[in-house]
């Protein structure tokens, strides 16, 4: 209850809020979600940062504070620095690969064909499929001495790759423990992983292509802009905020790919399609080390924290200012 | 509009009252019920823990039985949800457990575990059960569960008729199974099958080269702390392992062990190390005969060493009414529970009496080695802490890619050090 003195009538005036039935439905819907995201999930997360500074490594709590020492143990094996090489490269081209092969497929579905329904069906079909499937379905196709390696003899090619089964790491600059480059076998699951992820920024960027309106492309045209300077000066400015979404979506389900590697390749030879989460599995459930395991995970909770917390950031500042 | 929004407020409300007292996953057990934990969630697996059941029930019928199995992961899911109900101090009547210095141990470590030595005295297992296998289950003194069944972990299986064809018999020793796989190579056979899709099958081979190089009393020492990861023995088994790796397939990394012992059965590979569950494989999934369609032979360097594999349960320390427990462990650890349950599984009874005739050609003759031989613990499958198997493991994903026996054998010995083994 706020109280003042009005100027003109002299006389003390009070102000009641009114209680609002609207406002208290509002506030309770919501307090169910905060109540569980609060425990569930940053509740979750301050408990794993705490484990990850104790002793835990084995069945028998030990509590006791270890400072930094997990993550420098973990940082020092040779697994965890090939993970980090690993999901680097594996997030840069299954992203690059994504939007590529995403911005085709919308292009030419946007060129008013007339089974497009059917076309944007067959394409966004892989994303409904789990990841394990897709992991194991791949790993026979790939498979270098079953899947499609038969069919490239066949037609007469004497080396045929060996697909996830590849050591070899391009190119070879030793850092630390491991060599630093792109492993080949990575380059198979990228080929799972891209095909099962196109098709989703197939169908955002076609959305997005949809909404650039067509006076500015009439201009364009009237100005005698031709198809590639069409696309590059005009689409693909215009497409930039569907972009951005687009990366922060697929960088977050890259980062913490799990099913597919866990499917298609497991730990791989000498690592080289190891990733972060594999990793925090193993360590956590098969090795009972929950210290290091909570290391690794608050580790990756800081890679996808780079990505994320920009984005809202400025997601609130768009909001707040309009 | 009032009356909606009243109704939404009350709806949310309700929703979120509900939620927080849901009932717990586990119900914490009441008097005379007993909950059996394990991951025996496969065919096999299932129809014989039912069998056990089946005699518990016939011989206690007052008490009630939940078969509380887990699956997935091959027991590292149920591993995980055991770890947790013990930290609550809620832990099932009895849980199926690996014997050796792995999880059993820490379990005893942690005090959660309840001796059995009056148990054993009554019933009369001290002289029921081979003495190498009760000293792997005590523990300074105190023994703390029951076995329930036994498997081999180094066998090697064979093709006899390309075993036949060119005139070679199954190695006893290295040296012969190099001369065996150089004429095998010769002939464009694969002399060993290698599947190293989970990982754990390299370190199984490897455990086996190291008790064929070293010996069991050194091996045994290695397991227990006793000796270091250092020594010459096993730099040495890491070069015969090197030596071995020549004549494997080279997509090992891509395959899983039935497909390593597929290759085998089909004549394109002549051997595989594998545990005897995949005996299990070649009858039942390949139907082939023992003998004629599949041979085995202990590992090379291996014989009269018994690489044991056994299924263990116990009695958790904090439980409420231990009777329950107590009685199933008397049926578990008899005759008639083991000559239900072994059959059912495709293992077999490590009781001295148990039948003979109610097991096939490779199980008799296992049962046999059992009896006769000297027991050791496999890495990887029960024998040494899970830090340690998991360092292991991640140790031999490198080594066996890129060969450094040096690299290998010190990230044992650091491996060894920051996951103790005593």
């Amino acid at each position: 209850m706020k109280s003042w003195t009005n100027a003109t009538l002299g006389t003390r005036v009070t102000m009641r809020r009114r209680f609002s039935w609207d406002r208290f439905s509002a506030v309770a819907t919501l307090v169910p979600s905060l109540i569980l995201l609060g425990v569930f999930v940053y509740g979750f997360i301050v408990w794993t940062g705490y484990v990850s500074l104790t002793n835990w490594n084995s069945f028998i709590p030990n509590f006791s504070f270890a400072g930094l020492q997990n993550y420098s143990t973990v940082f020092g094996t040779f697994r965890f620095q090939s993970d980090l090489r690993n999901i680097v490269v594996f997030t840069a081209f299954f992203i690059m690969g994504c939007l590529i092969v995403g911005m085709g497929l919308a292009l030419l579905l946007d060129q008013r064909i007339r089974a497009e329904g059917l076309f944007r069906g067959i394409f966004l079909f892989p994303m409904a499929i789990s990841f394990v499937v897709t992991g194991v379905i791949w790993s026979w196709i790939l498979n270098p001495q079953t899947g499609v390696n038969l069919i490239l003899k066949a037609f007469g090619w004497k080396t045929v790759p060996s697909w996830f089964l590849s050591t070899t790491i391009v190119p070879n600059i030793t850092l630390g423990q491991i060599q630093v480059g792109i492993p080949l076998a990575l380059l198979a699951v990228l080929i799972a992983a891209v095909w099962q992820m196109s098709g989703f920024a197939m169908a955002v960027y076609l959305a997005g292509l949809r909404g650039i309106s067509e006076d500015i492309k009439e201009a364009a045209r009237i100005d005698g802009a031709g198809a590639l300077r069409m696309f590059w000066s005009i689409i693909l400015p215009q497409l930039r905020s569907t972009t951005t979404t687009i990366v922060i979506i697929l960088s977050a389900a890259s980062l913490k790919v799990f099913g597919l590697i866990y499917a298609m390749t497991g730990p791989g030879q000498e690592f080289v399609t190891d990733m972060p989460s594999l990793n925090m599995f193993q360590t956590t459930f098969q090795g009972d080390q929950f210290a290091q395991g909570a290391a690794i995970a608050i580790v990756l909770l800081l890679m996808i924290a780079v990505f994320i917390i920009p984005y809202l950031i400025s997601t609130l500042r768009q909001n707040s200012s309009s | 509009m009032k009356f909606g929004n009243t109704l939404k407020a009350a709806s949310a409300l309700a929703i979120a009252l509900s939620l927080t007292t849901a009932p717990l996953a586990f119900a914490a057990q009441q008097k005379g019920d007993l909950q059996i934990f394990s991951w025996w969630t496969g065919v096999a697996s299932s129809k014989a823990l039912k069998g056990m059941i089946g005699v518990f029930n016939g011989q206690y019928p007052g008490i009630k039985v939940t078969n509380d199995a887990v699956a997935g992961g091959a027991g590292s899911n149920a591993k995980a949800v055991l770890a947790s109900r013990m930290e609550a101090g809620n832990p099932p009547g009895t849980f199926q457990v690996h014997a050796g210095g792995g999880s059993l141990l820490s379990w005893v470590q942690a005090g959660d575990m309840q001796p059995l030595n009056s148990l054993y005295q009554s019933q009369g297992w001290y002289k029921a059960f081979p003495k190498s296998l009760l000293n792997l289950l005590t523990t300074n003194g105190k023994i703390y569960a029951v076995p329930v069944d036994m498997q081999r972990g180094n066998v090697t299986w064979y093709n006899p008729s390309v075993f036949k064809r060119y005139h070679l018999t199954p190695p006893s020793t290295f040296p012969q199974f190099f001369a065996d796989a150089a004429v095998l190579k010769r002939h464009g056979i694969t002399p060993l099958a290698l599947a190293n899709h989970g990982n754990w099958e390299a370190t199984l081979l490897f455990s086996d080269v190291l008790l064929g190089t070293v010996g069991p009393v050194k091996y045994d020492q290695l397991l227990t702390g006793k000796a270091s990861w250092n020594i010459y023995g096993v730099k040495e088994a890491a070069n015969t392992f090197n030596r071995m790796m020549a004549y494997t397939n080279t997509d090992y990394s891509a395959l899983h062990w039935q497909q390593a012992d597929q290759l085998v059965a089909q004549g394109k590979a002549a051997m595989n190390v594998m545990g005897d569950w995949a005996q299990g494989y070649f009858t039942t999934a390949l139907h082939l005969k023992p003998g004629a369609g599949f041979g085995w032979a202990a590992t090379p360097g291996t014989h009269g060493v018994f690489g044991a594999v056994s299924d263990v349960f116990g009695l958790p320390a904090k439980l409420k009414n231990p009777t329950p427990t107590l009685d199933f462990l008397k049926v578990l650890g008899s005759k008639q529970g083991q000559d239900v349950f072994n059959p059912l599984k495709g293992t077999f009874s490590p009781r001295l009496d148990a039948n003979p005739k109610l097991y096939d050609a490779y199980s008799r003759a296992a049962m046999q080695s059992f009896k006769r031989d000297k027991l050791v613990l496999v890495i990887g499958q029960g024998a040494v802490n899970p830090g340690f198997t998991n360092s292991f493991n991640n140790a031999m994903e490198i080594f066996v890619t890129n060969h450094n026996v040096k690299q290998f054998v010190s990230a044992l010995a650091s491996a060894a050090q920051s996951n103790p083994l005593s």
